[in-house]
C-alpha cells in the first residue's frame, strides 16, 4: 500500500464502509425494519460522534487496515527504497515460493527447514492443547460442581498466582528447574536414575513443558465457566439412573460445556502456534518452531515482505484452525468468545 | 465405600501434583533468588543473600525498561478502556444484519496471534507515516500502544459487554421521562452502573499490556520495554537478579490483592451498614407518621 493511491485506500475505505452502514440504516428506516430514535439521536450529538470516532479507529486503523497492509507487503518483492513504485515493484509469489522451495540458489528441492518447522509447530500445539484439556478438565468440573466457597476462592487465587508473572520469567523458571544442574537432574541422579544430567533443553522437553505450562489458565478458566453453569440436578439425577461415571462426563458434563472447551482449545493452540518467548528462552540453536524463524525474516534477515508472507501463513493456519474447532463442535464464533 | 474413598484419594493425589506443576516452578525461582552462586541454584543452599535485589535495582536498562513499560500500560489504559466502552456500546445498537460482521472484525484480534498483530502494525504504520509526511509518528511507544490496543480493546470490550447485557433499558426510559437529556444518561446512569466492569476493565487492560512480550518485542522498535531487556537478558544467560525480579512482581501483586481485599471488605461493610441505616430511618418514618392513602 505504497503512494498516493495506497493512501486514497487507507482514507476512502473507513468512509465507503461508514456510508454504507448510513444508507442502510437509512434503507432500513424506510422499509420500517427498524423503529424508534436514529443513532445521534438515540446518543446525543456529542457521545454519538465519540462512538463512531472510537470504533471506527478502531475497527480500521488499528484492526483492518494493518491486517490489509500485511497481507499487501507479502505479495511484495524485497527492495531498496530507491526502486520502490519502480518497475521491478510488481506483486509476486516469491515469499510463498520461498517458503516452500528456500532459496533459488540452493540445490535442495524443498526448504525443508521451514516446513518441518511449521508443520513441528502445528503438531506440538495440538497435543499440548489436547494435554491441557486433558490436565485441566478435572480440576475444573471440581472447582465448578464439589468444591466448597472457602475452598474456590484458595483454588482461584492458587491458580491466578502464577500468571501474574510474566511469559518470559515463567519460561526462565524452567530453564532454571530443568537445567543440568537444576532441581530435577540433581533429583534424578539423587535416585540413582542416571548417570550423568539429561539435557533437557537440548531435546525441547523444557520448550514442550513451559509452552504447556505457561497456557493451563487460558485452558481452566473457559472450562470452568462452561462447566459452572450446568445444572448440579443433571449429574445428580444421571447418577440417580445408574450411570457409570464416565457416563455422566462424556454424556452430560462435556456437551453442556462444549462452547467452553471449544474456547479453552482455540485459546491455547493459538498462544501455543504464536508464542515467541517460550521458544526463546526455552529453545536450544536446533529447535524448530516457527515463530522465530518469522522473527528472523524481519530482524535477521531484514527482509520484510518475506516475514510478512510467514506471518499470513501462521494466521491462516490459526483462522483455519479456528473454523475447524466451530465446525467439530457446531458452535458460532459468538459462542467461544464469551 | 471403598471406590468412593479410592476415588477421594486419586483426586487428591492428582490436585497435589497439578499445583506442584503450577507452582513449583516459581517456588523453585524464588528459592534461587536468594542464594548466592553466580547462576541460579536451588540447592544446595551456600548462603543467603539479597544482593541479587541490590543488583536488580542498580540494573539501568531494566529500569528503563520498567519506566517504559509503564507508560506504555498507563496509555493504553486510557486507550482501550473508552475504545471497548464505545464498542461495547455500538455492539448494542447496530443493525442485526451487520452484528455479526462487525462482532467478527472487532474479535479477530483476541484470537490473532501476537506476533502478528505487532507485524501488522508495524508494516501499516511504517507505510502510512511516511506516505503523510508524518514520520515523527513512527515512533516505538506509540507503535506498541496501537498494537496492543487492538486486542486489549477487544478484551475490555468482552467484559463491558457482559455487564452491559444486564442493563435494564426501563432506567434510561425512566430517565428520559423525568426530562433528563441523552448525553445525561449516559453520564449519570449508563456509566455508573457500568462502573465496576469500567474498572475490572482497567485493571486487565494494564496488566495485560504490562506482560506483553509478543507483540511488543515487534512494534517496540528501537525502544524498549521490560518485557524486552528481559528477554535479551535471559538469552544472554542467566543470572539471579532474574529470579529477584520475578519475586519482587509476584510480592508486589500479593499484597496489592491483600489491599483490596480489604478495601472491599470495607466497603462491603460500609455499603451494609448504609442499607441498615436507611432501613431503619425508613421504619421509623413509617412508624412515626402513617402513610397517606
Amino acid at each position: 500500500m505504497s503512494g498516493p493511491g495506497g493512501l486514497t485506500l487507507v482514507l476512502g475505505l473507513p468512509l465507503a464502509v461508514a456510508l454504507i452502514f448510513f444508507a442502510l440504516s437509512a434503507y432500513e428506516r424506510r422499509t420500517g425494519l427498524i423503529s424508534g430514535p436514529g443513532f445521534f439521536q438515540r446518543n446525543g450529538l456529542a457521545v454519538g460522534l465519540y462512538l463512531v470516532i472510537a470504533v471506527g479507529f478502531w475497527a480500521f486503523f488499528v484492526i483492518v487496515l494493518p491486517q490489509l497492509a500485511m497481507v499487501e507487503m507479502s505479495f511484495r518483492p524485497k527492495l531498496p527504497p530507491s526502486q520502490m513504485g519502480g518497475p521491478k515493484d510488481i506483486y509476486t509469489l516469491e515469499n510463498y515460493r520461498y517458503f516452500l522451495f528456500g532459496s533459488t540458489t540452493s540445490t535442495a528441492s524443498w526448504n525443508w527447514l521451514h516446513i518441518k518447522a511449521f508443520f513441528l509447530t502445528i503438531a506440538v500445539s495440538i497435543a499440548i492443547t489436547l494435554l491441557n484439556f486433558a490436565i485441566c478438565y478435572p480440576i475444573a468440573f471440581h472447582m465448578a460442581q464439589s468444591a466448597s466457597v472457602g475452598r474456590l476462592r484458595i483454588l482461584l487465587l492458587l491458580l491466578i498466582l502464577p500468571y501474574w508473572v510474566n511469559e518470559i520469567l515463567r519460561a526462565f523458571a524452567f530453564r532454571v528447574l530443568l537445567s543440568s544442574g537444576g532441581v530435577i537432574n540433581q533429583a534424578l541422579m539423587g535416585a540413582g536414575l542416571t548417570a550423568e544430567p539429561i539435557d533437557f533443553l537440548a531435546a525441547d522437553v523444557g520448550l514442550y513443558m513451559g509452552l504447556s505450562y505457561a497456557y493451563l489458565l487460558m485452558m481452566v478458566f473457559p472450562l470452568y465457566n462452561a462447566i459452572e453453569s450446568l445444572d448440579k440436578n443433571q449429574i445428580e439425577a444421571a447418577r440417580d439412573l445408574g450411570a457409570p461415571w464416565w457416563h455422566i462426563h462424556a454424556f452430560i458434563v462435556m456437551p453442556h460445556a462444549k462452547p467452553g472447551i471449544a474456547s479453552g482449545c482455540t485459546l491455547v493452540f493459538m498462544l501455543c502456534a504464536g508464542a515467541l518467548a517460550a521458544p526463546l528462552v526455552l529453545g536450544g540453536p536446533r529447535t524448530l518452531w516457527f515463530t522465530p524463524i518469522v522473527y528472523d525474516r524481519f530482524y535477521q534477515a531484514f527482509n520484510w515482505p518475506q516475514g510478512a508472507a510467514y506471518a499470513f501463513i501462521l494466521l491462516m493456519t490459526c483462522i483455519a484452525f479456528v473454523l475447524l474447532v466451530l465446525k467439530a463442535f457446531r458452535l458460532s464464533l459468538g459462542e467461544i468468545t464469551r | 465405600m471403598n471406590g468412593g474413598a479410592f476415588q477421594r484419594v486419586m483426586f487428591a493425589v492428582y490436585i497435589a501434583i497439578f499445583f506442584l506443576y503450577l507452582l513449583g516452578p516459581l517456588a523453585v525461582m524464588a528459592i534461587s533468588a536468594f542464594n548466592t552462586p553466580q547462576y541460579p541454584q536451588v540447592w544446595p543452599i551456600e548462603g543467603l543473600t539479597l544482593d541479587w535485589f541490590g543488583l536488580l535495582l542498580a540494573d539501568a536498562d531494566m529500569m528503563y525498561g520498567l519506566q517504559t513499560s509503564v507508560w506504555i500500560g498507563l496509555l493504553v489504559v486510557c486507550i482501550s478502556v473508552p475504545t471497548g466502552l464505545a464498542g461495547a456500546i455500538v455492539m448494542t445498537q447496530i443493525q442485526s444484519r451487520l452484528r455479526s460482521t462487525y462482532y467478527l472484525i472487532v474479535v479477530s484480534p483476541v484470537l490473532t496471534p501476537g506476533i502478528i498483530i505487532g507485524i501488522s502494525t508495524v508494516v501499516f504504520w511504517r507505510q502510512f507515516t511516511t506516505d503523510t509526511g508524518t514520520r515523527f509518528l513512527y515512533d516505538g511507544i506509540a507503535l506498541t500502544v496501537l498494537g496492543q490496543s487492538s486486542f486489549i480493546s477487544a478484551y475490555c470490550m468482552l467484559i463491558i459487554l457482559a455487564r452491559l447485557q444486564r442493563f435494564d433499558r426501563v432506567q434510561e426510559e425512566a430517565a428520559l421521562d423525568l426530562g433528563a437529556s441523552y448525553p445525561q444518561v449516559f453520564r449519570h446512569i449508563l456509566l455508573p452502573f457500568l462502573k465496576p466492569a469500567l474498572a475490572s476493565a482497567a485493571v486487565l487492560a494494564f496488566l495485560s499490556s504490562f506482560e506483553n512480550y509478543n507483540t511488543t518485542t515487534f512494534s517496540i522498535l528501537s525502544d524498549k520495554t521490560l518485557t524486552t531487556v528481559l528477554a535479551g537478558r535471559v538469552r544472554q544467560g542467566t543470572t539471579p537478579s532474574i529470579s529477584a525480579l520475578a519475586v519482587l512482581i509476584v510480592g508486589v501483586t500479593i499484597l496489592a490483592a491483600i489491599a483490596y481485599e480489604i478495601w472491599k471488605r470495607r466497603a462491603d461493610a460500609a455499603a451494609a451498614r448504609r442499607q441498615r441505616a436507611a432501613l431503619a430511618a425508613e421504619e421509623a418514618e413509617l412508624a412515626g407518621e402513617p402513610v397517606p392513602a
